[in-house]
Parts: structure tokens; sequence; C-alpha cells
């Protein structure tokens, strides 16, 4: 029977908001994450506890955010705290599970550039940067990428590291992660409007489920390096009616992250 | 004690000088717009603009030509984009066109920015935090230290104490004496006010001081490093005061293309700032339809009882 019809950024969001099945602690970012944590809490993680970078603990955002320092978020939320006390306390204390990135760039190990495009003392495009990314990168017990593939973003080398991931291959970052007491595993999944991606036991990113109408030479044109797929690649269940009823009724009704 | 209820002209002429450190504070919540365009109005110059995220205020402030230098974690406009002006004082063809020195960067992490104001307030020499590693934060910006633990357990990033010349934060309420009181998202103004030399509170509303007094955990800045009070009812539009005003998401996405252009930029900045003398004019030219729009529902707390002990 044919689903209906529905969009690559809602089957991104669908996917990413999956992956949070059996969380507990998620710190939740700007755009495409806060869209998928909230439809994740709706769906597969109904005890997910959201941490906003703002200073809310156990929100319950009653509107999708065009920011993420929006008042819904304080009411009916757990508990507000100070920005010190959410990365001091919070983040830096080992409590997030969870910590969901966006990236401009990104390489083969997952590390992460939202700094600058070019040189950085004389960038052809200047980035947000880090905010919390970089701290999120290093003590969150795991970390998720959500992004759009392109040549352009997927990378052989990226021009600035905001936040690390793999590093340089992943014996080089267990070595690190233990000798500089990081609480973070690193990245764990990179969700793509394309497919899902995992990392090896060489620290790369290894496609492991193809999205429903996406195909490995749309995967291959998109990604700067060659990238590995994995022996038993998986198919991704296409968005059930009711994940597209809650993104398109409940969180997204105008269509800002999903069209 | 002297009264320190101020008009905002006469607060920016007295405490925000040539060539300042200024933090006008506040994570999304509360930031004083009123108070950036005051400072650009009377024509500062030379100054260091230090704010986790510049906002749409701090991209006003470059336009109008007030800043030489950024302290800052997060450029962006957030959910809709960059800030433009910023980006054409920074990007190396923008720059190169304009003829005009690039704006100075000094660039941290949120927590990174968090703890400088915590320095700064505890009158520490550097902030230790588990952040930086394996990144190029540290090349970009020297002031990022690896440091080794005193006590033998490893390595951690320091950060200098950041004390702005002045600190402005907006408010729900306050006293005649500055003493202040917030609730919804505190930031970390708290840090930056007490970091600073000079502070000035902007608020919606002047209150008795028996109000501080009783609901004293809410106040989050005593009187006691406040200089000047403002009374300025919707001084953070576009931004929000929970409880009284919502974010104004339309201006956040109106100023995209407004800020792209440098000519629509001027003229926003002559008809919004420029051609007004304060906030109240501002309100008036938003119109009762578009502030009316902007308010929320009701959702009181409950109310504790302090006890009374004798």
């Amino acid at each position: 029977m044919a689903s209906a019809p529905f969009s690559k950024s809602e089957m991104m969001i669908v996917a990413a908001a999956r992956e949070l099945a059996g969380q507990h602690v998620c710190f939740v970012g700007v755009g495409l994450p806060n869209i998928a944590v909230n439809l994740a809490q709706r769906t597969v993680a109904p005890d997910l506890e959201l941490v906003y970078e703002a200073g809310a603990f156990g929100a319950r955002p009653a509107r999708l955010p065009l920011s993420i320092g929006d008042p819904t978020i304080v009411t009916g939320a757990t508990a507000v705290t100070s920005m010190f006390e959410l990365f001091a306390f919070y983040l830096q204390g080992g409590l997030v599970d969870v910590g969901f990135l966006g990236a401009a760039q990104i390489d083969r190990f997952g590390n992460i550039n939202t700094t600058v495009i070019g040189d950085y003392a004389s960038p052809t495009t200047r980035l947000p940067g880090s905010g919390g990314a970089c701290e999120i990168a290093i003590n969150a017990r795991n970390v998720f990428v959500i992004m759009r593939q392109s040549k352009r973003s997927f990378v052989e080398r990226i021009d600035f590291r905001t936040s690390p991931g793999n590093v340089g291959g992943a014996e080089n970052a267990a070595r690190i992660r233990k000798e500089q007491g990081w609480l973070g595993r690193g990245p764990s999944v990179v969700v793509t409007d394309l497919g899902i991606y995992h990392f090896g036991d060489d620290g790369q990113m290894r496609l492991d489920s193809l999205h429903p109408g996406a195909t490995i030479e749309q995967v291959r044109e998109t990604i700067g390096w060659d990238v590995a797929v994995s022996s038993s690649l998986a198919a991704t269940a296409a968005p059930t009616d009711r994940e597209l009823q809650l993104i398109r009724v409940e969180l997204d009704p105008g269509g800002a992250y999903t069209k | 004690m002297t009264a320190k209820v101020a008009s905002m002209r006469d607060a920016v002429a007295e405490l925000v000088r040539d060539g300042d450190t200024v933090a006008i504070e506040g994570f999304t919540h509360l930031i004083s717009f009123a108070a950036g365009h005051e400072i650009i109005r009377q024509g500062r110059r030379d100054l260091t603009l230090a704010r986790l995220t510049p906002d749409l205020i701090y991209d006003q402030m470059v336009a109008a030509g007030v800043a030489r230098k950024l302290i800052f974690s997060w450029l962006g406009n957030p959910g809709v984009g960059g800030l433009n002006a910023i980006r054409r004082r920074v990007e190396a063809d923008a720059v190169a066109a304009s003829g005009q020195p690039a704006l100075e960067l000094e660039e941290y992490s949120h927590f990174g920015m968090v703890g400088r104001y915590t320095a700064g307030a505890a009158n520490l020499p550097f902030f230790p935090l588990r952040s930086y590693f394996e990144t190029d934060l540290p090349k970009a910006n020297p002031l990022i230290r690896p440091i080794e633990s005193p006590y033998g357990d490893g390595l951690v990033y320091a950060v200098p104490p950041l004390k702005p010349d002045v600190t402005i934060v907006h408010a729900q309420r306050a006293d005649q004496s500055g003493n202040t009181q917030v609730w919804g998202l505190l930031g970390c103004q708290k840090e930056a006010a007490f970091a600073a030399e000079r502070v000035i509170v902007v608020v919606e509303e002047l209150v008795t001081e028996d109000v501080v007094r009783a609901d004293p955990n809410r106040t989050i800045i005593p009187g006691l490093i406040v200089d000047a009070v403002v009374v300025e009812p919707y001084g953070a539009h576009p931004s929000y005061v929970q409880g009284a005003y919502d974010r104004d998401n339309r201006f956040y996405l109106d100023w995209d293309p407004i800020s792209r252009d440098e000519d629509a930029t001027r003229a926003w900045l002559r008809d919004w700032v420029f051609d007004l003398d304060g906030r109240a004019a501002y309100v008036e030219k938003l119109g009762p339809d578009r502030v009316a729009s902007l308010r929320p529902g009701p959702a009181p707390s409950g109310v504790v009882d302090y006890g009374e002990y004798r």
C-alpha cells in the first residue's frame, strides 16, 4: 500500500526522531533538531527530557519556536536555570545523553565546522560559530547530527574544526577522550535527507539505511569522499500517517522546516 | 543615596563612553534594544560589544558605526540566517569592497563566554572548562589556553575574565534602588552585571521596595551594583519579556532582507532610531495592533509562603 506523499525534509525529521527511542535527556538545538526532538517526545520517547541551552530543563514547548530561547520553553518547564548551571552542572556534569548538532561542513570522522568557509582571518563566508556546539560535542554522551547532504557540506577536509568528532580516526579519538576526560563517546548518528549513517570501528561514517526514493548514486554524488556503505544496507521505513500528521498539524503547520 | 532612576538619554550619556566595552546581555529574552538604539542616537564610537549572541541589536549597532570589535559565541539571527551588517564587516570580499577596516572578532563558545563573565564577577584570574579540545578555536583566539590541573588530573582549557565597562540588562521590574527581579530565561545577566564596572538596569515596571522584599528569591541583581534604573516599557522589543510580551518573530524575519541591503539598513536606522526621540515614540510608531498581538495569555505562578519569623 502506498503511503502518503512526504518531503525529503519530513523523512529526515522522522528518521532523526526515531533514533531518539530509548534516550532520556536530550540537549536541543535550533531548527531541524528542535522539530525532530519534539516529534520524538510525542512518539518514540514520551519520557524524553528536553534541555535547551538558553536555560530550560524538562521543557514542554506548546509551539515550535523560531528561536531556541522562546518563552514557550519556559512556561510549564520543570526548571529554569542560569546558563552557567545549564552548561556547568547539566552538560559538563554528565547528565546529557544526546546532544543534537547541525553543521555547515562535516568530514568522514564527524568533525564539524560551523565557523567559517575559507580562511579564518579573512573568510569568504562567516558562519555563526560554536554557540554551545563545541562543549556539547565533548560532553554529551552521544552526538546526533542532522543536516542535508551536498558536496559543499560533506567534504574531505573541513575549513575549520568547531566541534570535534572522531578526530583523525576511532583509535586516536578513543585515546584522546580517555586522556582528556571527555564524557562524550563522540558522534553516533548522522541523519540526512538521503539516509542514516552510523560510525564504523574505524571511526568513519557508514551508510546504514537509505531513505525511500533515495539512491546510492545520489548519496555518492553528494559526499566528497568515497563513503562506506553497510553490507546489510537497510531501507528506512517511510513516515507513518501519524508522524506526518504531528509534523504538519501540530509541530510545523507553517511548513517552515519541512517545505 | 543619590537617585538612580534616570531617563535612557541621561543614563547612556553619563555611563556609556567612547571606547568602552559594553555588554547588553540577555539570551534571546530581555535584550535591551532601547539602550542599543540610544547608544546609536548619541553617536558613541569605538565600542567593544560583548554578548553571547550579538543578535539584531549588535547588527544594528555595527551598521550604525558604533563598534570596533565584537566579543561573542554565536553570530546569527536564530532560525533565520546570518547577521548581514556584521558579515559585511567580516567577509573578505565585502570588506575589500568597502575600504573600511574589518570588524575585530574575539570568539568563544557559549560556556566560554559564561565562564568569562563568571571569572569577571568572582574576581578570578581565569575560568577553567572542559571544552575546546581538538578544535581550531584556541588557534583562532589565543586567549583560550590549555592548563594542567594543579592536582595532576589532566588538562582543561582556561578563558580570561571579562569585565565590561558597562553592562546593560532589561528586566521585568526593579525598585528605585535598582534591586532587580527577573523570571523566565536568566541567561547570564547576573554574571555580566556583577562583572561590570557600571550597570544600567532597564525595566518594564518600577515597583516599591516592599514588592521586591515580598519575593527575594526572584532578585537577580541587587541595587548595590546598579548605577541607573531606566523605566522603559517595551524596551526589549523585538525580543521579549516573559509574561509581558512575546518575541516579535515577524521583525526577526523582516530584518533579514533589510540588513542585506545597505541602503535599506540606513533607511531603517533613520526611520526607527535617528528620527525618534526614544522608546515611547518607537512603541507609538509600532502601533497598538502590533503591540497587542504580542500579549500572551495568562499563566501565573502559584504563591509561595516565605513565613514570618520574629
